[in-house]
């Protein structure tokens, strides 16, 4: 999806449908029958107890749980139409429209700012302009609440920024790509509240743009943030993961149908 | 009305004033019994002196001192005074303790005395082999001998610039072929080959390979040439590639380490953002761990640039200067000192001055390399810390 | 943007490009592993085409008129004695080196002296080989001359005593301190990393320094201690310069250490003679690295295959 960089970019967010999803570590069975449609421009929150399979689920949607020697996925992830399991899709592509955030921030330190923002765009060899890039690269740091505080120092190393600070920059990284999904695993958990809660409005902001799951073992910023939730648990130990509900976060957190995620949320194990 | 009755009259926040001590208990409260106290002998037995503190050093001075005074009597010799003042500190410490502290502190104490001697010992020499070099290398420490070479002169005079010249020539042509191969191979080891059986292959063997004595590679690289080109060939590249059998192994065994050192966190940001493997390795794996690359590769370097066996077959002895390696001999500043010493001229002195100011500007060159290394792995390697 | 390799149009960014792109780095990388492997069987192999002129030769086409075997064996066993020599002093006292840096030396100091004994480790070889001539040799005559005289029933006293101090035992230490280093090196390194819990341990059972040491430092260690010295081991084998320059070479084989008759090695017999060597006489030389290749080899896979076993247990 390419579109001209002076372009305001509204991009479509897209539906991911999810049936029949089994992961395998090896001979180890991870996650099972995994049957869910993410809806766009909507927060998802995948809770449940450590261990469950949350993480291992996300990364299949962007297919970075095969890159673990021995990790197998079966069933289809469908985006917008297209599997992006199908066997002549390159995984690279698919990551390119669907990006992820993870749990440490982990910004390249050998890399300014700008680098780094525009590092998804300057390690594919795209070549632009500069002109070009430095509009992505504030429109992305403006996207994540960051460009007012390193407009001046973009030449910097990415590493000088707090927590929170290379945190957001991560994002405004992740988006400077624009994908159409964006996953984010656990992404306040190494930070301080007053950052946490800084992400959590950023995600808000950035529902509107694209589609968002988040992997969160914070009940309480699952309450908040989120519009849909589903909840991963885990039968027995040994036993794969499997997804128990999946509602709308008022229903799971209010009302919820199984007594396992009714057990959870009101903190009754895990 | 007891005296405990008033105070609990008295509301909680009054200031302080002198409290009224606790009455003394009252003559029904049964007075606890004496506890009994064991006799000391019946504690674990361990003698309850210790040693002045710096015990050990006045025991030192006080030795030393004492075995001076009998030396002078007897003839005074450095090496004996040190064995002599070691081995009796040590055993007068040793029984001090154990007359004061019992058998397992001065066991303690002793050993650490031995291991003190030991490290000593290994420092006496070390300390001795620069000295020597220092004080006989730097009689010809002057500009001819970095300006001249050996061409025409058998006694004095003339210098070393043919074998400093073919030093950096012969060291620079084996590091050239090393780090492409070297780092490739270590990228392979550590990105793609996983536990496949190439992987595993490859890893013994360059261990073995760090092990293969100079001379062998020397070999290695004669044979090599000699089936080509027949036996009485002696180039300056044969040495090169003498010199890459020796430092491959150590290019690849930091390398790999280095690459280790990258956290999987950065290669995954990477991939998430849709960057292919490669790309991934070229622009983000090798720039992060680049400053350790580039350290291994000088200590890698400081390693060979003072090898002799191996060029001693292989490229052989020459008194002229030489800048091709592919043309002919070439001598480096290690053979040259061998040379120099092994079959001097007449009179043997200029040649012997001439080794060790080899030696001294060898030693120096390993130096620079090494102490370069590590500060520059200090100042920029630090982005991993 | 479709997620298919075949995109229509201009191809982006990625697709077929990046496949190719992937493909050929990794053949390139491998393709460096593999050069590697060919690299140590070609040594293998051009050491045993050139040697094998002398392998069949017959006995007195070999220097020394006595066959292969008989001109190789004094060597080899000159280079085991020295190499024996040099980690039987070395070892003991590298650990002890090691210990002192790790348990013993006020902790700055501790990063100062590892870094001297790394720098120990970088001199050149013919530096040291100098230095034994020229220093160590002539100040242990008067010791060797003490040693003939009070110690000659052992049969290494044997004398007589030489006069210049190029003798087997000179050879034995200076190459002792050479090797020291590496030993040093592995050695404090496996002692620092002893488990602070283990150490702790037996601090709390009211052990002293030095027994804490050897309840936990020294067992933790062995296995690595063991492997060091075998790759010191293989080091001293395969050195040649300190032995070329010191040793006084004249005799055969001999257990005593401290006259000036002895079997040279390996390595130092190569170097003094290959320069004016020619035909037959090289490919015997090359022999002879034959065998010390091999010797060393084995050597060093010993090493290895111990450090992996205890890794693995």
């Amino acid at each position: 999806m390419t579109t001209s960089p002076g372009a305001v970019v509204q991009a479509a967010a897209k539906t991911v449908e999810v049936t029949d999803l089994n992961l395998y570590y090896g001979a180890f069975h991870a996650v099972r029958d995994v049957d869910m449609r993410i809806e766009p421009n909507r927060v998802t929150a995948l809770i449940g107890s450590s261990g469950c399979g949350k993480s291992t689920f996300l990364r299949s949607l962007n297919r970075m749980h095969e890159l673990i020697p021995g990790a197998r996925v079966e069933g289809s992830v469908v985006l917008e139409g297209e599997d992006i399991y199908a066997p002549n899709v390159d995984p690279t592509a698919v990551r390119r429209q669907i990006g992820m955030v993870f749990q440490a921030p982990n910004p390249f330190p050998t890399m300014s700012i700008y680098d780094n923002v525009a590092a998804g765009l300057k390690l594919n060899a795209r070549r632009m302009k500069k002109a070009d890039l430095d509009v992505i690269v504030e429109r992305s740091l403006r996207g994540a609440h960051l460009w007012d505080e390193v407009k001046d120092r973009l030449d910097k190393a990415g590493m000088g920024l707090s927590g929170g600070q290379q945190q957001r920059l991560c994002i405004a990284r992740a988006t400077a790509v624009e994908p159409e999904v964006l996953l984010m695993d656990e992404p306040a958990s190494a930070l301080d509240p007053i950052a946490t809660l800084a992400i959590e409005e950023l995600v808000q902001e950035l529902k509107n743009r694209y589609t968002i799951v988040i992997v969160t073992h914070n009940m309480q910023q699952a309450a908040r943030a989120s519009d849909m939730t589903a909840f991963f648990n885990l039968e027995a130990s040994g036993k794969p993961g499997h997804l128990v509900e999946y509602d709308t976060t008022e229903k799971i957190f209010s009302n919820p149908e199984q007594k396992a995620t009714e057990d959870y949320v009101s903190g009754r194990f895990g | 009305m007891s005296i405990g009755d008033e105070r609990r009259d008295e509301p909680v926040t009054q200031p302080k004033e002198a409290i009224p001590r606790a009455a003394p208990p009252a003559v029904d409260v049964p007075v606890p019994t004496v506890v009994r106290q064991r006799p000391p002998a019946a504690r674990p037995s361990v003698a309850t002196g210790s040693l002045p503190p710096r015990a050990p050093w006045l025991v030192l001075a006080g030795v030393a001192v004492a075995v001076a005074l009998v030396l002078l009597l007897i003839g005074f010799n450095a090496a004996l005074f040190v064995i002599a003042t070691a081995v009796v500190t040590g055993i007068v410490i040793y029984a001090w303790s154990r007359a004061v502290e019992g058998r397992r502190k001065a066991t303690d104490r002793g050993m650490t005395v031995l291991i003190t001697c030991a490290f000593g010992i290994a420092v006496i020499p070390l300390a001795s082999l620069l000295w020597t070099v220092v004080s006989k290398g730097v009689a010809r420490f002057d500009p001819a001998f970095f300006t001249e070479t050996q061409r025409g002169v058998i006694g004095a005079g003339g210098g070393a610039a043919h074998a400093i010249v073919g030093t950096l020539v012969i060291a620079g042509a084996a590091t050239i072929i090393s780090i492409p191969i070297g780092i490739m191979a270590a990228i392979y080891l550590q990105e793609y080959g996983g536990k496949g059986r190439l992987a595993r292959t490859l890893t013994f063997f360059v261990d073995v390979m760090t092990g293969i004595p100079s001379i062998v590679a020397g070999l290695f690289a004669y044979a090599l040439f000699a089936i080509f080109l027949g036996p009485g060939i002696r180039l300056g590249i044969m040495g090169s590639v003498a010199l890459s059998v020796l430092m491959i192994p150590i290019v690849v065994r930091s390398t790999e380490e280095m690459l280790r050192i990258v956290p999987n966190s950065l290669r995954e940001a990477s991939y998430a953002l849709g960057v292919p493997k490669w790309r991934t390795i070229v622009k983000v794996v090798l720039p992060t761990a680049l400053a350790g690359i580039v350290t291994g590769v000088m200590l890698a370097v400081a390693r060979i640039v003072g090898e002799t066996a191996p060029l001693l077959i292989t490229t052989g002895v020459v008194s002229s200067m030489n800048w091709n390696p592919l043309d002919g001999r070439m001598q480096n500043l290690a053979v040259f000192a061998f040379n120099e010493y092994k079959t001097p001229g007449v009179p043997p002195e200029p040649s012997f001055d001439r080794a060790w100011t080899a030696a001294l500007v060898l030693i120096l060159i390993v130096m620079v390399l090494n102490v370069g290394a590590r500060l520059l792995y200090r100042r920029f390697g630090t982005e991993l810390r | 943007m479709s997620l298919r390799t075949e995109a229509p149009g201009p191809s982006p960014v990625g697709g077929a490009n990046v496949r190719a792109g992937d493909r050929i780095f990794s053949a390139v990388a491998s393709g460096a592993g593999l050069l590697i492997l060919v690299v140590l069987a070609g040594v293998a192999a051009f050491q045993i085409a050139k040697a094998w002129p002398a392998i069949t030769a017959s006995s007195d086409a070999i220097p020394g008129g006595e066959g292969l075997i008989r001109y190789i064996w004094p060597l080899l066993f000159g280079t085991l004695l020295a190499a024996a020599i040099a980690v039987i002093v070395a070892v003991p006292i590298a650990i002890a080196v090691a210990l002192f840096i790790s348990h013993v030396a006020p902790p700055r100091m501790a990063a100062g002296m590892s870094y001297v004994i790394d720098l120990l480790a970088a001199i050149p070889s013919i530096i040291y080989g100098l230095w034994g001539i020229v220093v160590l040799g002539p100040a242990s005559i008067g010791a060797q001359t003490w040693l003939e005289t009070h110690m000659s029933w052992l049969p290494f006293f044997s004398g007589p005593a030489t006069s210049t101090g190029r003798t087997m035992l000179i050879v034995g230490l200076v190459l002792a301190l050479m090797i020291l280093p590496i030993v040093t090196a592995v050695s404090r390194s496996v002692f620092t990393q002893t488990p602070r819990r283990l150490q702790e341990g037996a601090l709390a059972l009211g052990a002293t320094r030095w027994e804490m040491i050897r309840m936990t430092v020294l067992p933790f260690g062995k296995s690595a201690v063991i492997s060091a010295s075998m790759l010191g081991l293989g080091r001293a084998l395969g050195e040649t310069m300190a032995v070329a320059i010191i040793l006084s070479v004249s005799g055969g084989v001999t257990f005593n250490l401290i006259s000036s008759a002895n079997p040279s090695t390996i390595a130092a017999n190569i170097a003094l003679d290959f320069p004016e060597s020619s035909g037959v006489d090289i490919n015997t030389l090359i022999a002879s690295g034959l065998v010390l290749f091999a010797v060393t080899l084995i050597i060093n896979m010993a090493a290895r295959a111990i450090i992996n076993r205890e890794v693995r247990i």
